[in-house]
């Protein structure tokens, strides 16, 4: 039966996250938006926090470490890890983006695993803290063009190349490291690895000084000789041209829906607030009567609410389809389409709103219209995400439509 | 106090302290680390088993004759209504499409339209077993997918088809026991067929809160002045149900004769939603007696109005699924078209410029849905539903237009003539925005 509000569960989830959002990251926000590059000393302290809540019974199955496709079950509808985790996460984005994905063990890398690895893999990698590694300075949305390579010798894969904007890429204990095994096979030659931190060879040469998102940490990496053990491949080491990218690829159908969640929670964050000052100078919302006879300001409010709205549930339907074992690619690509580009016109538009006080640091607006653009580049750009669906709606491959 | 306000409770101040105890030199100083985090971790552990524990308690007790419904997040149809989905979709493409063409060129449904329609059973349907229909329960949901699938076939045959459905469902809805008795078993047995909601006034601006269409009280009468317009089914409607403003109550729904002394109905062509059969009623002076007020002299009062506002939102929503129909048909239509049509020697899907503007199309309906199925979900769920129903009433009203435009646009000069109906899907997605009533969900 259609029902698109939340679970009494889900509402718990949120509740927490919330909280987390509001007294541990709100106050720190500023503060590691300036000090760019220092590691926010709170954040350990934080994932005790998550640890403890899990275990209590709290936040159960929520993580970007818990993302998979569902099994489908007989027991009815399910809502879980994947909608737990993108309502998580836009909480968690309320209150600061660039905290919320510096969080131990929430490392993208752990989507990776999670979704690829055997379980032997899982056990060992367990506790990790995994960045991902995909992006290099000649292969950024053409990811099947990555000169990384790996090639076997003996008991060990041994990896060289160069990797840029590595989210977290200074300070997870490991790396999952996209490298090819044959250039000349194409996509379905690359496979990932783990690659612990300090394994020699690999070497964090700069942090990038960023725009946004600047208490997160975003690293460049080479890899020189670096050699890790057969067993930290991810997945098969075969090479089967008819499936192609499928095994590194399907980690994206249940990232994209939290990445979404990253442009729904900033999102919300300006428009609560400016709609909070905006109620200061006598602009009210009210749902009723004509557009055209509200105040221009009411209207634009009403406006980004209904396309905030319309990235939000996108989310929830792209991750209540992984949660029940529905193929959610078109979806997921689709909410983070929408949500990106929704979040950054939002975000952008309540600095206009509220003028010289939106354009100050005085205020939180314009750092989030500053973190909001990178959601809608990173984990696949708009145009991908647009080529993606057109893709699937139109029927064509990537040779086709290019 | 609720659940989460104590959950709330419990865990802010602990995590207040948090910051604090990151913060602090001595904890660093004294290489106190490790313990700062495991101190949390035990704190965090207890306050989430102490809310866990509290949330248990405080569960409202579920009384054991009534089955706990399904209170999760849930996009899956009933049975019944995938059934019902399945049956409208094979009416809207094999009888709606066909007739959409020459039904638009004369500006009336074909003529045993109706009664065909009302072959399928959507009127008992809409109408609870206790009041001589099918439903178990009526559902908004239901009737939105409704309006969906019909839409898809067409949507000014839609409009028709639906006008006599919205009328039997406020006379459910809001209807009093006497005119539901007089009323809905004339429509159950399918001897009334014709029937139309005029809330929509032909004035720029129009606000159905601020109705120019006035009642004056005479004797035990009503009198109704006023216009109103893009009236379906105007010339063979056998009821009216207009929405006039009452001085000092507000705006409320009247019963109105289709013959009743004072009301004109004259044709009023329009861009689009020809055929429903369009038409502008000028009331003048119509009197009606006191019983033709909607839900009866209960209707004067709060609930009266309440029942108006309802009504407000169920036409957000019934408008809302009409634009994803069409707006479905046109994604539907587009798609093969794109991918036929060569220029520069391949097919202009293979074009970005194209192929973005499909995609866009597909998020921006997909949007739209979300909107509109929540709307309804949340009335089936008896919450409210003003803001979920305004908000999906905004985006309609813009990107269904979008996607009118992006559509005749990606055919071109073919998009621009009668051979194809992308003309119409375009003429017909500019009223979503306009309309704001004459139906209801």
């Amino acid at each position: 039966m259609i029902y698109l509000e939340l679970s009494k569960n889900l509402k718990l989830v949120v509740n927490q996250a919330h909280q987390v959002a509001k007294h541990v990251f709100r106050p720190i926000s500023r503060k590691y938006d300036r000090a760019e590059h220092e590691y926010p000393k709170e954040l350990d302290l934080l994932a005790a926090l998550m640890d403890g809540l899990n275990a209590g019974g709290g936040q159960k199955g929520a993580g970007i470490d818990t993302l998979q496709q569902g099994e489908g079950t007989d027991q009815g509808v399910r809502n879980g890890a994947n909608m737990s985790t993108c309502l998580g996460m836009t909480e968690l984005c309320w209150g600061d983006v660039g905290l919320a994905i510096s969080i131990p063990r929430q490392g993208l890398g752990n989507a990776a695993i999670t979704a690829v690895a055997d379980a032997d893999q899982k056990k060992r990698f367990k506790g990790l803290w995994a960045a991902m590694a995909i992006t290099e300075p000649g292969a950024g949305s053409d990811s099947a063009n990555i000169r990384t390579t790996a090639r076997l010798d003996g008991d060990e894969w041994v990896l060289d190349g160069e990797k840029i904007y590595v989210t977290a890429g200074s300070r997870a204990d490991a790396v999952v490291v996209w490298a090819t095994l044959d250039r000349n096979l194409g996509r379905a030659a690359i496979k990932s690895f783990v690659v612990p931190r300090d394994t020699p060879g690999m070497e964090v040469v700069r942090l990038d000084k960023k725009m946004g998102i600047r208490a997160s940490d975003t690293a460049s990496i080479t890899l020189t000789d670096c050699r890790i053990p057969k067993e930290n491949l991810l997945g098969t080491a075969d090479i089967d041209t008819k499936r192609g990218f499928s095994g590194v690829m399907q980690t994206f159908d249940n990232t994209r829906p939290v990445v979404a969640a990253m442009g729904v929670g900033v999102a919300r964050a300006a428009l609560e607030h400016t709609r909070e000052l905006l109620a200061g100078e006598g602009i009210e919302v009210r749902y009723s009567g004509s557009l055209f006879t509200k105040s221009a300001a009411e209207a634009e409010l009403i406006r980004m609410e209904a396309e905030w709205e319309a990235g939000r549930l996108l989310m929830l339907k792209a991750a209540w389809m992984a949660d029940n074992a529905i193929p959610n690619s078109t979806e997921a690509s689709m909410s983070k389409a929408k949500a990106a580009r929704v979040a950054n016109k939002i975000t952008l538009q309540c600095v206009e709103l509220c003028g010289g006080l939106g354009y100050s640091e005085e205020d939180l607006l314009e750092k989030w219209a500053r973190d909001s653009k990178i959601i809608d580049i990173f984990e696949g750009t708009q145009q991908i995400q647009l080529l993606i669906i057109a893709r699937r709606l139109l029927g064509k491959r990537s040779s086709e439509l290019r | 106090m609720d659940n989460e306000k104590i959950i709330s409770e419990v865990m802010g101040g602990g995590l207040r302290v948090l910051n604090r105890i990151a913060d602090s030199p001595l904890v660093e100083r004294l290489g106190l680390e490790q313990r700062a985090q495991r101190l949390v971790y035990e704190g965090a552990k207890r306050a989430a088993e102490t809310a866990a524990k509290a949330a248990k308690r405080l569960a409202p007790k579920r009384s054991s004759d009534r089955p706990r419904r399904s209170r999760k997040f849930d996009l899956s149809l009933s049975e019944e209504q995938q059934l019902m989905r399945d049956t409208l979709r094979r009416f809207a493409d094999d009888v709606m499409q066909p007739a959409a063409r020459e039904a638009d060129d004369r500006s009336a449904p074909p003529d045993d339209f109706l009664e065909t329609f009302s072959e399928l059973g959507a009127m008992a349907m809409a109408v609870p077993e206790g009041l001589g229909g099918a439903a178990e329960q009526v559902s908004a949901v239901s009737q939105m997918l409704i309006a969906e699938d019909l839409a898809r076939g067409d949507m000014g045959l839609a409009y028709a088809a639906l006008s006599p459905l919205s009328f039997v469902n406020a006379i459910v809805h809001w209807g009093d026991d006497q005119q539901r008795a007089r009323l809905l078993p004339s429509f159950l047995e399918g001897e009334t067929t014709a029937a139309s909601v005029a809330v929509v006034e032909p004035q720029p601006l129009f606000d159905p809160n601020a109705l120019r269409t006035t009642v004056k009280k005479r004797g035990p009468d009503y009198l109704l002045s006023g216009e109103k317009s893009m009236v379906a089914l105007a010339d063979r409607a056998k009821w009216f149900l207009v929405a006039a403003e009452i001085p000092k109550a507000g705006p409320r729904f009247f019963l109105v004769e289709g013959d009743a002394a004072g009301v004109e109905v004259t044709q009023e062509p329009a861009m689009g939603l020809g055929s429903a059969g369009l038409g502008r009623l000028k009331l003048d002076d119509v009197r009606v007696a006191r019983e033709s007020l909607l839900g009866g002299a209960a209707a004067l009062k709060a609930e009266g109005q309440a029942a108006y506002d309802d009504a407000v939102n169920r036409a957000s929503i019934a408008w809302g699924a009409m634009a994803l129909g069409t707006s479905q048909a046109l994604l539907d239509y587009a798609i093969p078209y794109c991918n036929d049509r060569i220029a520069f020697g391949e097919p202009i899907s293979h074009r970005q410029a194209v192929a973005f503007m499909i995609a866009d199309i597909g998020i921006e309906l997909e949007s739209m849905r979300m909107l509109v199925y929540r709307a309804a979900g949340r009335i089936d769920a008896g919450l409210k539903c003003r803001r979920e129903a305004y908000l999906a009433r905004t985006l309609c009203s813009d990107k269904a237009m979008q996607i009118g435009t992006n559509g005749v646009q990606l055919l071109g000069g073919a998009g621009f003539i009668k051979d194809h109906p992308v003309e119409i899907w375009y003429r017909q997605l500019r009223s979503i925005a306009v309309m704001d009533g004459n139906l209801l969900v």
